[in-house]
């Protein structure tokens, strides 16, 4: 079996690798006040909210869906849980978890709205996830007052941007949320039902299985993950901004996703591909921002790499190379023959 | 007949897709005015020949003539061009665009550069008035009944100034009084001097309108009779033909086990039915038994087994499983019931192509476990095992992609995803369609072993000798009414064929 | 085959206009100095570059596509327009033309890409946005200002329409744009082709139709309109910024989609689409007119239509499929 990590690990290597040569520090990670510095950690740690709506992404894409509201979601809980918190005690635990639950709980309902509108509804999933997309941000603004809210809270600002063991907190939301997919689609029957329902959701019906509940768990699922980002994000910053938050990472996480060697056209899905993926774009920002280069420049080397990806991935660019070499072929044979 | 002048030959027609042999040597022919039907069953290689002709596919030998020229149509554009237009079961027309659009699209009148809508409508209404269709062509075309889009779409062939007409199974969503109005269309076409092709599925249709007509069996060219010379049980053995001698042993295990009648029913409808697809049909299905539906494509075979797995709701009648009455509004509630389905399309409504063999045997009984009700890994592997030597899989192992597999693999892959579940009812349509023949043998012989351990099964196949051999009772189906219900004591093919033919009077 | 049935088509069209006027007609009523010539005239002005997106992205979406470079496409050409006016002094009579072509170019490669390659619009599209913002920051990360005469001129030039009310020339051109639009949609074998494929791409295959050719027009068209929107849209800023127009691909969708046209394509007006564009125009002045209500309520207001006129689809649909089994 040919291993779908390969081409997303030899991307990763060259990048990191081409980082070295240009900075031969770039892998040297240092203790400072007993945390731990250096370019791979910062990569990591900002990695860490696209990761999470990656892992949430790759979900919906392998049921062969889309979710375009991730970035608006990630901007409503952030501005949800920054709201709460200026209103509250910011150093106060209780006030803490009211404003995640609550943030959660709006990330939930954002979830089962994209959901019901694909599965219930049968919209296009593109469609469907459109209207949060634009709605969203509004609802965001709406609940900052088109601010940029700043607060001051320690146990807030630890989610984002905190140190546990000499380590950014956030690596270990990753590493948290990485296990509890994996181990929801290991040792669940979710993974399964996500994979057999993206691949042909005629044939699992009559097999019967739910298809309708496996979308609209994805959709919640991954509007669950936004949130998170949404408050790694706005916690490393202290402020919630409802217009910029979260901006862009629709786009990126589906690149991830891709660039991770799943398909958009539903079934098998590699979560651990994912998340290199994720990586790889977090790696190629930051390299780019440490050369020098302007770093909106990324996004014309972003949309090379999802073309490239997706050329690869597409029947008809293989059949045509496929013709190719059955022509030579051919061609070889009737010089053997003749 | 023959002296007069060949509109159309197609002599020795060979194509074959990666693996299939679609049609080897198959010749046919046909004459202006008249009405030439193609018949065969499924997989028989008509819409093969057709796309042929029409220049979907290409042809890997062989040598189509039209009016004594040599063609090869590479496109449905340059057939239509040469003069061979189609219309298809499904209508292939858009019906977001007004009737006369879907006329002329692609060459509509102009005038100053611009669209001479005037023009066309007029023209539409002219062309429409020749085919005794009375409509408004300004309006959309899906405002109109599939009846009247047919009669469109053969306005669009003629206006092609067509040389020969496709008729693609056009009867098949039609009602009687629709059905006239094409068939009194068509007279007038053949009157004409047009050559139409027409394929059905209606053995009545095939008498009442047909000049000559051309039989395939397995891509293979079976023969070409005058219509008044081809009794209709000559067709119908034709057309299923005789094949599989290895089938001894699976008549010996269902004879001797038919300990029927005393029980009561697994499961039974009274008048159940669903509109456009089956008529109200009663049907008792015991324990041990096997119960066939035996009838042509479209008779209802399928639309039955549809509606006793709840893919298809019925919308009046009433089911009964162990005396109990049922809404089986969805599958999962069929399965829940003890039924399970190997559906007639294996591609499209059966297997997961990207999982593996033991994903897919175990999923219908992960699905009705739930989501957290996982089974371990190491469990999967001993079940898919278990049924790959069971039922003789020829697979790597259970890692395989299912893709991969033959089509007789996977169909035994499906009847191992369902016997995991240990349904009371195993509905089979057309399990052995498109498999090899030790493959086949190897599905019988299940059929025979499990409803010696009581499971009660539906099975619904084109192969009579199949049917025959293996079942205890025979439900006949004809035009979505099922018509009689023989107990098979020494029924022969020639009794059942009589019967699908129209031989046998209704008995109920 | 009554009145009531021929309506039917128009059905989706008709609920926007009647809704427009509503909108319009509670403006009037509840705000003074709303109703007049000059406040609808300002809803083309502030809007004609949105007018001319979406007439492009009424083709794509008609044919069952979408294009997401469109907000993109704007904004990279303001960027390549001022630095060439502005940096490279190029005379704007060369630069327009220049723009338009490279925005159909543009437009062309991403529709061969989803024709020959049988990817998704959606990607292909997706990824010609980042390339389109990418290269706006290849340029200049800055915003550039344009002070060269002409385009001075162009933007503050005001076409006095009965007697104090006025447009703008970018309106003209949005106008002009719209009225070419509805020619070709109606009374061309090319428009007709786009119809033919949102209904079915199968069936117009095998009627004999130019799929290939029609759908990599499509995209070209939408990349043309975009560019002119981008024209109109240096016009009406003055600048060209990477950061113009972000999130406009969203605008001209809902604007599509509230005037009427189906997004499983086939059924669509350019008719409709105007007024798609004019009712979020009047929401944005409802709300400033209002003057307490602040301006992110024009995103939640969309987001809420956009809904409410899919849902009417699905219903619309629905009940079309059901008839025409009925039938």
């Amino acid at each position: 079996m040919k291993n779908k990590l390969f081409w997303p690990l030899v991307t990763l290597a060259v990048l990191l690798l081409a980082n070295l040569i240009h900075n031969h520090d770039f892998f040297s990670i240092t203790i400072q006040d007993g945390h731990l510095f250096g370019s791979l950690i910062d990569i990591l740690n900002r990695a860490a909210p696209l990761v999470l709506i990656s892992i949430g992404m790759t979900f919906v894409i392998a049921t062969k869906g889309i979710d375009l509201s991730v970035g608006s979601v990630v901007s409503i809980t952030g501005a949800m849980a920054c709201l709460i918190i200026s209103k509250g005690d910011g150093s106060s635990m209780s006030v803490l978890f009211t404003a995640l639950g609550i943030s959660l709980l709006l990330a939930l309902a954002a979830g089962a709205w994209n959901g019901l509108l694909v599965s219930l509804l049968g919209i296009q999933p593109i469609v469907a996830t459109l209207i949060l997309m634009v709605a969203g941000r509004g609802v965001a603004q709406l609940i900052t007052d088109g601010q940029i809210l700043t607060i001051s809270s320690k146990p807030y600002s630890f989610i984002g941007a905190g140190y546990l063991f000499g380590l950014p907190f956030s690596i270990y939301i990753i590493a948290f949320f990485f296990i509890i997919a994996s181990v929801l689609t290991r040792k669940t029957a979710v993974g399964l039902f996500i994979e057999s329902v993206g691949t042909n959701p005629t044939a699992s019906r009559l097999a019967g299985i739910r298809s309708g509940l496996i979308i609209f768990i994805v959709y919640v699922l991954c509007s669950f993950l936004s949130g998170i980002s949404g408050f790694i994000l706005s916690s490393n910053v202290s402020s919630a901004d409802g217009n910029n938050a979260g901006l862009w990472y629709e786009l990126d996480a589906i690149l991830a996703v891709v660039i991770g060697g799943n398909s958009l056209n539903g079934g098998r899905f590699y979560l651990s591909g994912t998340i290199v993926g994720a990586l790889i774009i977090q790696t190629l920002t930051t390299s780019i921002y440490s050369m020098g280069v302007p770093p909106e420049v990324t996004l014309v080397v972003k949309s090379v790499v999802v073309l490239v990806v997706c050329l690869i991935q597409s029947e008809a660019f293989g059949s045509v190379f496929a013709a190719r070499r059955r022509k030579r072929d051919k061609a070889a044979k009737q010089g053997v023959s003749a | 007949m023959d002296e007069k002048k060949h509109r159309l030959i197609m002599d020795r027609i060979s194509k074959h897709f990666p693996g299939v042999k679609a049609l080897t040597n198959v010749s046919f022919r046909m004459f202006p005015g008249e009405i030439h039907v193609l018949m065969g069953q499924n997989g028989a290689g008509k819409s093969t020949l057709i796309k042929v002709l029409t220049g979907v596919y290409s042809i890997d030998s062989g040598e189509i003539r039209l009016d004594d020229k040599e063609i090869r149509a590479q496109s449905p554009l340059e057939a239509q061009e040469l003069g061979i237009s189609t219309v298809y079961q499904e209508v292939n027309l858009c019906t977001n665009l007004t009737v006369s659009e879907n006329i002329f699209i692609g060459r509509e009148p102009m005038k100053r550069g611009r669209i001479d809508w005037k023009e066309m409508h007029a023209e539409a209404k002219v062309l429409l008035k020749r085919l005794n269709v009375d409509i408004d062509p300004t309006k959309q075309l899906g405002e109109y009944s599939v009846a009247i889009q047919q009669m469109v779409a053969i306005a669009r062939a003629l206006n092609i100034s067509a040389k020969i007409l496709i008729l693609d199974e056009p009867t098949s969503s039609l009602d009687s009084n629709e059905v006239n109005e094409l068939f009194k269309v068509m007279r007038k076409l053949k009157s004409e001097g047009l050559a139409i092709l027409f394929v059905t599925h209606f053995l009545d249709q095939v008498y009442e309108m047909s000049d000559r007509i051309t039989i395939l069996r397995n891509g293979e060219f079976v023969g070409e009779y005058k219509a008044e010379e081809l009794s209709r049980m000559e067709l119908v053995s034709k057309m299923i033909g005789k094949e599989m001698d290895e089938m001894e042993q699976v008549q010996e295990l269902v004879e001797s086990h038919s300990s029927i009648g005393h029980q009561s029913p697994f499961l039974e409808t009274k008048q159940l039915a669903r509109k456009g697809s089956i008529e109200r049909f009663d049907l008792k299905l015991y324990p041990g038994e096997i119960l066939s539906l035996a009838g042509l494509l479209g008779s209802g075979r399928t639309e039955i087994a549809r509606i006793l797995f709840g893919a298809d709701r019925a919308d009046q009648g009433e089911l009964k499983i162990k005396g109990r009455s049922v809404n089986l509004k969805s599958p999962r509630i069929a399965i829940d019931n003890g039924i399970a389905f190997c559906p007639e399309n294996r591609k499209s409504e059966a297997i997961i192509d990207d999982l593996t063999i033991r994903e897919n045997i175990i999923l219908a009984m992960q699905a009705s476990l739930g989501i957290f009700k996982y089974l371990p890994k190491k469990k999967q592997t001993e079940f898919a095992d278990e049924y790959i030597k069971l039922l003789n899989i020829k697979a790597p192992g259970p890692e395989t992609l299912i893709k991969n597999l033959s089509g007789g693999n996977q169909q035994k892959v499906i009847l191992g995803r369902w016997l995991l579940t240990n349904p009371d009812l195993l509905i089979l349509d057309e399990p052995t369609r498109g498999i090899d023949v030790g493959a086949k043998a190897e599905i019988m012989k299940q059929m025979g072993l499990l409803c010696q351990k009581g499971m009660s099964i539906l099975f619904i196949s084109s192969e009579l000798e199949e049917v025959v051999r293996t079942s205890h009772r025979i439900a006949i189906l004809r035009d979505r009414h099922k018509i009689a219900e023989i107990d098979n004591h020494n029924v022969s093919q020639q009794d059942i064929m009589k019967a699908i033919a129209g031989g046998v009077p209704n008995e109920k | 085959m009554n009145v009531f049935k021929l309506d039917r088509r128009y059905f989706p069209i008709l609920v926007t206009v009647a809704l427009f006027i509503v909108m319009f007609a509670a403006g009037s009523i509840e705000y003074n100095g709303f109703f007049s010539l000059q406040v609808f005239l300002n809803l083309l002005i502030d809007n004609a570059f949105l007018l001319i997106t979406a007439v492009g992205m009424t083709f794509v979406i008609i044919t069952g596509g979408i294009d997401l470079s469109v907000g993109s496409m704007i904004a990279f050409t303001t960027m390549l327009s001022a630095t060439l006016v502005q940096n490279h002094h190029w005379s704007p009579w060369v630069v327009i033309p220049f723009v338009l072509l490279v925005g159909s170019f543009f437009g062309w490669s991403m529709g061969c890409l989803i024709q020959y390659f049988k990817l998704q619009p959606f990607i292909v599209t997706l990824a010609g946005m980042f390339l389109a913002r990418g290269l706006c920051y290849l340029i200049s990360i800055e915003s550039i200002t344009i002070d060269n005469e002409w385009y001075k001129t162009v933007s503050q030039t005001k076409v006095y329409l009965f007697g104090k009310n006025y447009i703008s020339i970018s309106v003209i051109i949005a106008l002009v744009v719209v009225a070419a639009a509805i020619y070709i949609a109606h009374f061309t074998k090319f428009g007709r082709n786009v119809y033919a494929l949102g209904g079915s791409e199968q069936s117009s295959l095998l009627m004999g139709l130019p799929v290939a050719r029609t759908k990599v027009l499509v995209y070209t068209l939408s990349g043309f309109c975009s560019s002119l929107a981008g024209v109109v849209f240096t016009f009406y800023m003055l600048s060209g910024y990477g950061l113009h127009a972000v999130g406009m691909e969203l605008d001209t969708i809902a604007a599509v989609v509230i005037g009427g046209t189906l997004l499983t394509g086939g059924t669509g007006y350019v008719v409709g689409t105007i007024f798609g564009v004019l009712i979020q125009g009047i929401i944005q002045t409802l709300i400033m007119f209002q003057g307490t209500l602040s301006s992110w309520w024009t995103k939640i207001a969309i987001g809420m239509l956009l809904f409410l006129f899919i849902l009417l689809q699905k219903v619309f649909i629905s009940r079309k499929k059901k008839s025409g089994a009925a039938a």
